[in-house]
Protein backbone atom coordinates (compact mmCIF):
# COMPACT_ATOMS: atom_id res chain seq x y z
CA UNK A 1 0.00 0.00 0.00
CA UNK A 2 1.30 3.24 -0.87
CA UNK A 3 2.56 5.94 2.06
CA UNK A 4 0.78 7.99 0.82
CA UNK A 5 -2.89 7.01 1.04
CA UNK A 6 -5.41 9.37 2.85
CA UNK A 7 -6.93 8.24 5.93
CA UNK A 8 -9.77 7.81 6.69
CA UNK A 9 -11.50 10.02 9.29
CA UNK A 10 -14.20 8.72 11.47
CA UNK A 11 -15.92 12.10 11.93
CA UNK A 12 -15.91 12.46 8.49
CA UNK A 13 -17.49 9.22 7.73
CA UNK A 14 -20.20 9.95 10.74
CA UNK A 15 -20.92 13.15 8.73
CA UNK A 16 -22.12 10.79 5.95
CA UNK A 17 -24.59 8.84 7.90
CA UNK A 18 -27.43 10.50 7.68
CA UNK A 19 -27.40 10.84 3.79
CA UNK A 20 -26.44 6.67 3.69
CA UNK A 21 -29.40 6.03 6.08
CA UNK A 22 -31.59 8.13 3.51
CA UNK A 23 -30.48 6.13 0.48
CA UNK A 24 -30.80 2.86 2.24
CA UNK A 25 -34.07 3.72 2.76
CA UNK A 26 -35.13 4.12 -0.97
CA UNK A 27 -34.55 1.05 -0.76
CA UNK A 28 -34.81 -1.09 2.10
CA UNK A 29 -37.92 1.07 3.26
CA UNK A 30 -37.45 -0.36 6.94
CA UNK A 31 -36.31 2.13 9.37
CA UNK A 32 -34.17 -0.90 11.96
CA UNK A 33 -33.38 -2.80 8.78
CA UNK A 34 -31.61 0.64 7.05
CA UNK A 35 -29.41 1.40 9.97
CA UNK A 36 -28.18 -1.80 10.33
CA UNK A 37 -26.66 -1.59 7.07
CA UNK A 38 -25.42 1.40 7.08
CA UNK A 39 -23.87 0.97 10.94
CA UNK A 40 -22.45 -2.53 8.97
CA UNK A 41 -21.15 -0.36 6.36
CA UNK A 42 -19.31 2.29 8.40
CA UNK A 43 -17.71 -0.40 10.06
CA UNK A 44 -16.91 -2.54 7.59
CA UNK A 45 -14.99 0.78 6.03
CA UNK A 46 -13.20 1.35 9.19
CA UNK A 47 -12.08 -1.86 9.65
CA UNK A 48 -10.68 -1.72 6.12
CA UNK A 49 -9.17 1.78 5.61
CA UNK A 50 -6.68 -0.08 2.76
CA UNK A 51 -9.14 -0.74 0.37
CA UNK A 52 -9.60 2.94 0.23
CA UNK A 53 -7.70 3.55 -2.76
CA UNK A 54 -8.14 7.48 -2.34
CA UNK A 55 -8.55 7.74 -6.23
CA UNK A 56 -12.46 8.10 -5.62
CA UNK A 57 -14.17 10.23 -3.30
CA UNK A 58 -15.01 9.37 0.23
CA UNK A 59 -18.44 9.38 -0.59
CA UNK A 60 -18.59 7.62 -3.46
CA UNK A 61 -16.63 4.67 -2.04
CA UNK A 62 -19.10 4.48 1.15
CA UNK A 63 -21.56 4.44 -0.62
CA UNK A 64 -20.65 1.73 -3.23
CA UNK A 65 -20.16 -0.48 -0.24
CA UNK A 66 -23.49 0.16 1.19
CA UNK A 67 -24.64 -0.92 -2.74
CA UNK A 68 -23.25 -4.20 -1.95
CA UNK A 69 -24.49 -4.38 1.79
CA UNK A 70 -27.56 -3.67 0.98
CA UNK A 71 -27.51 -6.79 -1.92
CA UNK A 72 -25.86 -9.12 0.65
CA UNK A 73 -29.23 -8.43 2.83
CA UNK A 74 -31.68 -9.31 0.41
CA UNK A 75 -29.46 -11.89 -0.47
CA UNK A 76 -29.52 -13.24 3.39
CA UNK A 77 -33.31 -13.51 2.90
CA UNK A 78 -33.90 -10.57 5.38
CA UNK A 79 -37.75 -9.77 5.18
CA UNK A 80 -38.22 -6.49 4.83
CA UNK A 81 -42.22 -5.29 5.67
CA UNK A 82 -44.67 -6.52 2.85
CA UNK A 83 -45.93 -3.53 1.43
CA UNK A 84 -49.39 -2.73 0.60
CA UNK A 85 -50.81 -2.46 -2.93
CA UNK A 86 -52.61 1.03 -2.60
CA UNK A 87 -49.71 1.65 -5.20
CA UNK A 88 -51.71 -0.23 -8.16
CA UNK A 89 -54.46 2.33 -8.40
CA UNK A 90 -52.41 5.41 -8.78
CA UNK A 91 -50.22 3.31 -11.14
CA UNK A 92 -53.29 2.14 -13.36
CA UNK A 93 -54.52 6.16 -13.67
CA UNK A 94 -50.92 7.10 -14.86
CA UNK A 95 -51.00 4.90 -17.59
CA UNK A 96 -54.57 5.72 -18.51
CA UNK A 97 -53.89 9.67 -18.70
CA UNK A 98 -50.78 9.18 -20.87
CA UNK A 99 -52.32 7.28 -23.47
CA UNK A 100 -55.71 7.70 -25.61
CA UNK A 101 -58.33 4.85 -26.11
CA UNK A 102 -56.46 4.11 -29.24
CA UNK A 103 -53.01 3.56 -27.74
CA UNK A 104 -51.59 7.38 -28.84
CA UNK A 105 -49.92 9.60 -26.80
CA UNK A 106 -51.72 12.10 -25.78
CA UNK A 107 -48.64 14.48 -25.04
CA UNK A 108 -45.93 13.72 -26.79
CA UNK A 109 -43.17 14.22 -24.68
CA UNK A 110 -40.59 17.31 -25.38
CA UNK A 111 -36.84 15.90 -25.87
CA UNK A 112 -34.45 17.03 -22.82
CA UNK A 113 -32.09 19.18 -23.48
CA UNK A 114 -28.44 17.67 -23.70
CA UNK A 115 -28.82 14.98 -21.16
CA UNK A 116 -25.24 14.90 -21.43
CA UNK A 117 -24.48 18.23 -19.65
CA UNK A 118 -27.50 17.25 -17.33
CA UNK A 119 -25.64 14.02 -15.76
CA UNK A 120 -22.61 16.14 -14.84
CA UNK A 121 -24.46 18.76 -12.52
CA UNK A 122 -24.55 17.61 -9.12
CA UNK A 123 -28.39 19.28 -9.13
CA UNK A 124 -29.87 16.92 -11.32
CA UNK A 125 -28.90 13.66 -8.97
CA UNK A 126 -30.54 15.89 -6.15
CA UNK A 127 -33.73 16.36 -8.15
CA UNK A 128 -33.21 12.45 -9.44
CA UNK A 129 -33.09 11.54 -5.66
CA UNK A 130 -36.18 13.33 -4.73
CA UNK A 131 -37.81 11.91 -7.78
CA UNK A 132 -37.55 8.29 -6.13
CA UNK A 133 -38.36 9.20 -2.94
CA UNK A 134 -41.79 10.53 -4.62
CA UNK A 135 -42.13 6.84 -6.34
CA UNK A 136 -44.75 4.55 -4.67
CA UNK A 137 -42.74 2.40 -2.14
CA UNK A 138 -43.45 -0.83 -3.87
CA UNK A 139 -42.23 0.58 -6.95
CA UNK A 140 -39.58 2.42 -5.79
CA UNK A 141 -38.39 -0.23 -4.43
CA UNK A 142 -38.39 -2.81 -7.30
CA UNK A 143 -37.04 -0.32 -9.51
CA UNK A 144 -33.84 0.57 -7.31
CA UNK A 145 -33.19 -3.37 -7.36
CA UNK A 146 -32.94 -3.23 -11.05
CA UNK A 147 -31.20 0.40 -11.98
CA UNK A 148 -29.26 0.92 -8.74
CA UNK A 149 -28.40 -2.95 -7.68
CA UNK A 150 -28.42 -3.74 -10.52
CA UNK A 151 -29.92 -7.02 -10.40
CA UNK A 152 -31.57 -9.31 -12.75
CA UNK A 153 -35.35 -9.58 -13.71
CA UNK A 154 -34.79 -13.49 -12.39
CA UNK A 155 -33.29 -12.44 -8.77
CA UNK A 156 -35.60 -9.89 -8.55
CA UNK A 157 -38.52 -12.23 -8.77
CA UNK A 158 -37.27 -14.38 -6.40
CA UNK A 159 -36.93 -11.95 -3.83
CA UNK A 160 -39.97 -10.52 -4.14
CA UNK A 161 -42.17 -13.77 -4.96
CA UNK A 162 -43.63 -11.99 -8.26
CA UNK A 163 -43.72 -13.19 -11.93
CA UNK A 164 -41.58 -11.70 -14.15
CA UNK A 165 -44.35 -10.41 -16.16
CA UNK A 166 -45.48 -8.70 -13.28
CA UNK A 167 -41.91 -7.17 -12.83
CA UNK A 168 -41.64 -5.78 -15.87
CA UNK A 169 -44.99 -3.89 -15.85
CA UNK A 170 -43.91 -2.71 -12.43
CA UNK A 171 -40.62 -1.47 -13.72
CA UNK A 172 -42.59 0.22 -16.90
CA UNK A 173 -44.37 1.92 -13.95
CA UNK A 174 -41.72 3.49 -11.84
CA UNK A 175 -39.84 4.65 -15.29
CA UNK A 176 -42.97 6.48 -16.82
CA UNK A 177 -43.35 7.72 -12.88
CA UNK A 178 -40.03 8.81 -12.87
CA UNK A 179 -39.95 10.22 -16.46
CA UNK A 180 -42.80 12.31 -15.33
CA UNK A 181 -41.30 13.36 -12.35
CA UNK A 182 -38.14 14.36 -14.07
CA UNK A 183 -39.45 16.15 -16.84
CA UNK A 184 -41.50 18.17 -14.48
CA UNK A 185 -38.91 19.03 -12.03
CA UNK A 186 -35.74 19.43 -14.11
CA UNK A 187 -35.85 19.53 -17.58
CA UNK A 188 -39.24 21.21 -17.41
CA UNK A 189 -37.92 23.89 -15.36
CA UNK A 190 -34.78 24.15 -17.62
CA UNK A 191 -36.80 25.12 -20.63
CA UNK A 192 -39.10 27.54 -18.69
CA UNK A 193 -35.63 29.34 -17.13
CA UNK A 194 -34.49 29.33 -20.78
CA UNK B 1 -51.49 -7.52 -35.07
CA UNK B 2 -52.01 -4.27 -36.97
CA UNK B 3 -49.31 -1.70 -36.46
CA UNK B 4 -48.23 -1.32 -32.73
CA UNK B 5 -49.63 1.78 -30.99
CA UNK B 6 -47.60 4.28 -29.01
CA UNK B 7 -48.88 2.36 -25.77
CA UNK B 8 -47.52 -1.24 -26.77
CA UNK B 9 -44.16 0.56 -27.96
CA UNK B 10 -44.14 2.82 -24.36
CA UNK B 11 -43.87 -0.83 -23.05
CA UNK B 12 -41.40 -2.41 -24.97
CA UNK B 13 -39.07 0.72 -24.57
CA UNK B 14 -39.10 0.05 -20.86
CA UNK B 15 -38.85 -4.25 -21.66
CA UNK B 16 -35.74 -4.06 -23.40
CA UNK B 17 -34.30 -2.68 -20.55
CA UNK B 18 -35.23 -5.45 -18.64
CA UNK B 19 -35.23 -8.13 -21.54
CA UNK B 20 -34.56 -9.57 -24.61
CA UNK B 21 -37.38 -8.38 -26.95
CA UNK B 22 -38.30 -11.40 -29.37
CA UNK B 23 -37.75 -10.96 -33.16
CA UNK B 24 -41.03 -9.92 -33.91
CA UNK B 25 -41.18 -7.41 -30.72
CA UNK B 26 -38.21 -5.67 -32.58
CA UNK B 27 -39.20 -5.14 -35.85
CA UNK B 28 -42.68 -3.59 -34.83
CA UNK B 29 -40.70 -1.47 -31.92
CA UNK B 30 -38.44 -0.18 -34.77
CA UNK B 31 -41.15 0.00 -37.46
CA UNK B 32 -43.21 2.69 -35.31
CA UNK B 33 -40.10 4.17 -34.12
CA UNK B 34 -39.28 5.60 -37.60
CA UNK B 35 -43.33 7.04 -37.68
CA UNK B 36 -43.67 8.18 -33.91
CA UNK B 37 -41.37 11.60 -32.79
CA UNK B 38 -43.12 10.88 -29.78
CA UNK B 39 -41.97 7.36 -29.08
CA UNK B 40 -38.53 7.96 -30.16
CA UNK B 41 -38.20 10.48 -27.29
CA UNK B 42 -39.10 8.91 -24.76
CA UNK B 43 -37.05 5.87 -25.54
CA UNK B 44 -34.30 7.72 -25.33
CA UNK B 45 -35.02 9.08 -21.97
CA UNK B 46 -35.48 5.84 -20.51
CA UNK B 47 -31.62 5.33 -22.04
CA UNK B 48 -30.86 9.06 -19.84
CA UNK B 49 -32.78 7.65 -16.74
CA UNK B 50 -30.93 4.38 -16.94
CA UNK B 51 -27.35 5.80 -17.24
CA UNK B 52 -28.34 8.56 -14.80
CA UNK B 53 -28.61 5.46 -12.17
CA UNK B 54 -25.95 3.37 -12.92
CA UNK B 55 -24.06 6.40 -12.56
CA UNK B 56 -25.42 7.93 -9.54
CA UNK B 57 -22.35 9.13 -7.59
CA UNK B 58 -23.06 8.64 -4.24
CA UNK B 59 -25.64 10.21 -2.75
CA UNK B 60 -26.10 14.34 -2.93
CA UNK B 61 -26.07 16.80 -0.08
CA UNK B 62 -25.71 20.56 0.29
CA UNK B 63 -22.23 20.19 0.87
CA UNK B 64 -21.21 17.52 -1.98
CA UNK B 65 -19.60 20.10 -4.09
CA UNK B 66 -17.72 21.42 -1.83
CA UNK B 67 -15.89 17.66 -1.82
CA UNK B 68 -16.34 16.97 -5.01
CA UNK B 69 -13.84 17.70 -7.53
Amino acid sequence: MPATRPPIAAPELESLRPALLRFALLQLRDQALAEDVVQDTLIAVLEKPDSFAGHASLRTYVTAILKYKIIDALRAGKRIRQLDTGDEQADAELIDVLFTAAGHVRDAPQAWADPAATLQQQDFFRVLEICLEKLPAKTARIFMMREWLELETDEICKELAISPSNAWVMLYRARLHLRACLDLNWFGQQSASR
Amino acid sequence: MGIPTCKEVHRLASEQLDRPLSLTEKLRMRAHLLACDACRTFNAQLAVMRKAMRGLPAINDTEKKADEL
